[in-house]
């Protein structure tokens, strides 16, 4: 009697539908991927239970570090078709009398994260490539101050160039209060009296919220 | 190995054209992928950052501010160190404020203070729910909460909190506060400004705090 032969199988198995299948979703992934760009400062936001997703596009915001420092940024950084971040640059160089040549605009433009510096200092800034000299120019941050408040004046060109900018704070843990008392004031002071505060989702208290 | 004598092999035999296999290995690509699906996916779920909205008050110096029934006030003072401070009521008499509480922002500090003092509004809240439910039982999630919202602000027994930072705290106290207003659903709430009496009082309190532990 013949042995019965079991029928016995490749130990290989077909991966070309599976790498296929990758394939498409790595694509995907990557293209609609978005890059965080890294804040000229740290900042750990603060937690909260809201989980509203920030708004991606006609946003400016403010930034708070654990230095007092104040950033802006427009846009998440991104360049939008629109070109609001040139045309705001143009009209802050209007009121101090400066004047950026389109290249400076386009560079600033694509700058893709926050920035904290005197407006005086906007050229130098745009013009340099090295992240330290960046990083110098920004040690002071955006002034705030009553006598030369340019916040106040980014504030106000953002709104008057995006009618539909919707403002955004962004605080660290550790800022102090009176800086952040400063930046409520200034946007109040600009008719702004509804914004977001950047938060991270904290699940843990949502479970002890039963009612 | 296997290769050098399958040579040898053909040698002597027939000359066969050298099989290959079509079948190339792709475990090692296969690894590489899951991995970078992986890190991709991560990175997308964890990037999108929350927000939380809050409005203030216009400023208009014509608008005078609403008045604000004594018993339902409760101050909150948002001191240094994470410390919390509330007080009812309001300060009638600087010369001898009310004292001051001193609580966290832990389960049983601050939120169950608030609990408490909203558990009338958690009631009707409550009933109002089952109420619609039972004369509209086919009513969406959506529209019942809508209309516990709108039921909401037409509450008038909660208490209103107003929200005082000490120069001291951090930004973090005040986002821990706002979002304490959420989750105790306080409908009415305002964060002003810290008046002089009120800072001492805080300084009171913390130079009390602080004799308390040095003796140990």
């Amino acid at each position: 009697m013949p042995k019965i032969k079991l029928p016995t199988k490749s130990p290989h198995i077909d991966m070309t539908p599976m790498v296929d299948l990758f394939s498409v979703v790595l694509t995907f992934l990557m293209l609609t991927t978005t890059m965080r760009q890294p804040e000229p400062a740290p900042i750990d936001t603060p937690f909260s239970i809201s989980d509203k997703t920030a708004p991606e596009a006609n946003i400016m915001t403010v930034l708070l570090s654990k230095d007092s420092r104040v950033f802006f940024n427009i846009d998440n950084g991104k360049d939008t078709a629109y070109h609001f971040k040139g045309k705001i640059l143009t009209e802050m160089g209007k009121r101090y009398d400066m004047t950026f040549t389109p290249e400076e605009v386009k560079q600033f433009e694509a700058y893709p994260s926050s920035f904290g510096l005197p407006i005086q200092k906007m050229h130098e800034f745009i013009k340099t490539k090295d992240a330290k000299v960046k990083e110098a120019l920004q040690a002071k941050g955006i002034p705030i101050d009553s006598t030369d408040n340019q916040l106040a004046l980014w504030i106000l060109f953002a709104r008057q160039v995006n009618k539909d900018i919707a403002a955004c704070i962004k605080g660290d843990n550790d800022a102090p209060y009176p800086i952040v008392k400063k930046v409520l004031d200034i946007l109040q002071d600009k008719n702004v009296n509804r914004f977001n505060l950047i938060t991270n989702l904290e699940v843990t208290k949502v479970t002890t919220q039963s009612e | 190995m296997g290769e050098i004598i399958q040579e040898e092999k053909q040698k002597g035999g027939k000359k066969r054209p050298k099989h290959h296999s079509t079948r190339i290995d792709m475990t090692p690509m296969v690894d590489l992928m899951c991995l970078l699906i992986t890190f991709f996916m991560l990175t997308t779920a964890f990037s999108k950052s929350k927000v939380m909205e809050i409005a203030l008050p216009e400023r208009d110096p014509k608008v005078k501010p609403p008045p604000v029934s004594k018993a339902r006030t409760v101050n909150i003072i948002l001191g240094p160190e994470n410390k919390v401070f509330w007080y009812p009521g309001m300060v009638e008499n600087p010369k001898s404020p009310p004292p001051l509480q001193e609580t966290d922002f832990s389960d049983q500090g601050i939120r169950k203070m608030l609990l408490e003092r909203n558990k009338f509004l958690f009631k009707k809240v409550a009933a109002f729910r089952e109420k619609t439910i039972k004369e509209n039982p086919t009513m969406s999630r959506d529209s019942l909460l809508a209309n516990i919202k709108r039921f909401n602000k037409l509450d008038d027994s909660g208490p209103i909190v107003l929200i005082k930072a000490y120069k001291d705290s951090r930004y973090a106290n005040v986002v821990d506060i706002i979002d304490e207003m959420a989750i105790c659903n306080i409908i009415r709430y305002a964060i002003v400004d810290i008046n002089y009496v009120e800072e001492d009082m805080v300084k009171a309190a913390m130079a009390a705090s602080t004799k308390s532990t040095k003796p140990q």
